[in-house]
């Protein structure tokens, strides 16, 4: 899943609320919320970034993690909002990924 | 990640980082019904263009909106209400819609699902037509409401069947709730009439009366566990005398189609105007949107001392519309009574200025 390109759903709702970003899924109205970390993941989500540049920028750099440990955290992190989805996951670039 | 049931948490978090977390917005106040019961003046008197309601969803967008109310009046009778509903979803916010559904049809429905509409509630006031249609003025209105709500079910979009019970309805709501549930459609009952926002309190007179509402507020149907629903609150202790009455003005806020900016749609109180301020020099800085927020429960004249105070719904709006923002509001006053058996504080108040007096004269010997 490393190589993986991330993006979000279309038919979501999210806004940052202070330092965390609240999502719903107009699926079925559940409410998320991501801390920082999940955030910087979720922001940078544009489908044309695979997942690891997105770890080695977002979370090594501004975080100072451990990049193996970062990475295992994330694609578990994008595993479970994809199966929520309210995350679009694929092995090439995702088209129309950016924003809604 | 969480994904708990977290709309208090989330509430929470927002009134301490001071954000705006819902707003209503109407787009219009003309409307293709005329419902008896009805709080607005539907002449347009100058509401906003297209550009400009997208300048204010940009800066709800920014002040950190999240959950949207699209409503009016009839948001369908204006032309643009799609251009308005993608310009919303494109700045990502959760987006309820408040129709009468006339006006959406298949293609209607199909659209409001590939746009990702959170909800939409559709007021029915009666599953039969001569009791519904003769609320709305329209003939045919709730077929053709019907009509919509299996349209837009079909489509997989969810839908509340928002039922305002008054007089000339008001033994209707079981009918309603079974057509809400035949349509497998959510049933959402509201017995509060509210006066004309702009003055008229006449069409109050058409609240159900205290005995109607009391056989709604003992149905299990719709109450859940009676005991527990009549049940006096708790005696208020010093974290709800230090709370605010409500969201409006705090997490929550309304703006007109005129572009005018208060802190609930059923509180008339005007704290800023889009046309001439930015959002959030109104959010931030209006001298009227202080007041409200100022208020704490503690400071209420006549509710800080009432037995209710704990777990009363009263409406800071219907208390400013009866001449008072911080004074309890009758109908909520009402509501309690009528939940619990117990007279609310604004009750005993009115009582004893409006009784007359009685002279007691010695007997005779």
């Amino acid at each position: 899943m490393s190589n993986s390109y991330i993006a979000r759903a279309s038919k979501i709702a999210t806004r940052v609320l202070g330092t965390e970003t609240l999502i719903m899924s107009a699926a079925d109205s559940t409410i998320f919320t991501l801390n920082e970390v999940g955030s910087a993941i979720w922001e940078a989500a544009d489908g044309q970034t695979p997942l690891r540049q997105i770890v080695e920028q977002k979370l090594c750099e501004e975080f100072e993690v451990d990049a193996s440990q970062a990475l295992a955290d994330a694609e578990k992190f994008v595993a479970d909002l994809a199966a929520q989805g309210i995350l679009r996951v694929s092995e090439t670039p995702i088209d129309g990924g950016e924003g809604r | 990640m969480k994904t708990s049931n977290l709309l208090d948490d989330v509430a929470q978090r927002a009134l301490d980082l001071g954000v705006p977390l819902t707003a209503h917005l109407d787009v219009t106040y003309r409307c293709n019904e005329r419902c008896v019961h009805c709080y607005l003046n539907h002449d347009d008197r100058g509401e906003m263009a297209l550009s400009e309601i997208k300048n204010v969803l940009r800066q709800l967008a920014e002040a950190g909106t999240f959950f949207l109310v699209i409503s009016g009046g009839e948001p369908f009778v204006r032309k643009d209400v799609f251009e308005i509903l993608q310009y919303a979803r494109d700045l990502t916010f959760s987006v309820k819609l408040k129709t009468n559904g006339i006006l959406i049809r298949e293609k209607e429905a199909e659209r409001l699902r590939d746009l990702g509409i959170e909800g939409v509630q559709i007021s029915v006031y009666s599953h039969r037509p001569e009791v519904h249609d003769a609320i709305t003025k329209v003939k045919g209105s709730l077929a053709r409401t019907i009509r919509a709500i299996t349209y837009l079910r079909s489509r997989g979009l969810k839908v509340t069947v928002a039922n305002v019970l008054m007089q000339g309805n008001m033994y209707d709501y079981h009918g309603v709730r079974d057509l809400a549930l035949r349509l497998g459609a959510h049933f959402t009952i509201d017995p509060t009439i509210t006066p004309h926002l702009e003055g008229d309190a006449s069409v109050v007179a058409k609240r159900i009366p205290t005995h109607e509402l009391q056989t709604v507020f003992r149905d299990s149907d719709l109450v859940g566990d009676v005991a527990e629903f009549s049940a006096l609150a708790p005696a208020a202790d010093a974290a709800v005398m230090e709370s605010f009455p409500c969201s409006a003005g705090h997490t929550a806020i309304y703006i007109s189609p005129y572009a005018e900016v208060f802190p609930c749609v059923a509180f008339p109180f005007k704290v800023g105007d889009l046309r001439s301020q930015s959002f959030s020099e109104i959010w931030q800085d209006s001298p009227a949107l202080q007041q409200v927020r100022s208020i704490r429960v503690k400071d209420l004249t006549t509710c800080s001392g009432c037995g209710h105070v704990a777990g009363c719904t009263r409406c800071p709006g219907l208390a400013y519309m009866e001449g008072n923002m911080r004074g309890p509001s009758s109908a909520d006053c009402a509501k309690s009574f009528v939940r619990t058996g117990v007279w609310s504080a604004g009750m005993v108040e009115k009582f004893a200025s409006s009784a007359a007096l009685v002279q007691i004269s010695p007997a005779a010997s």
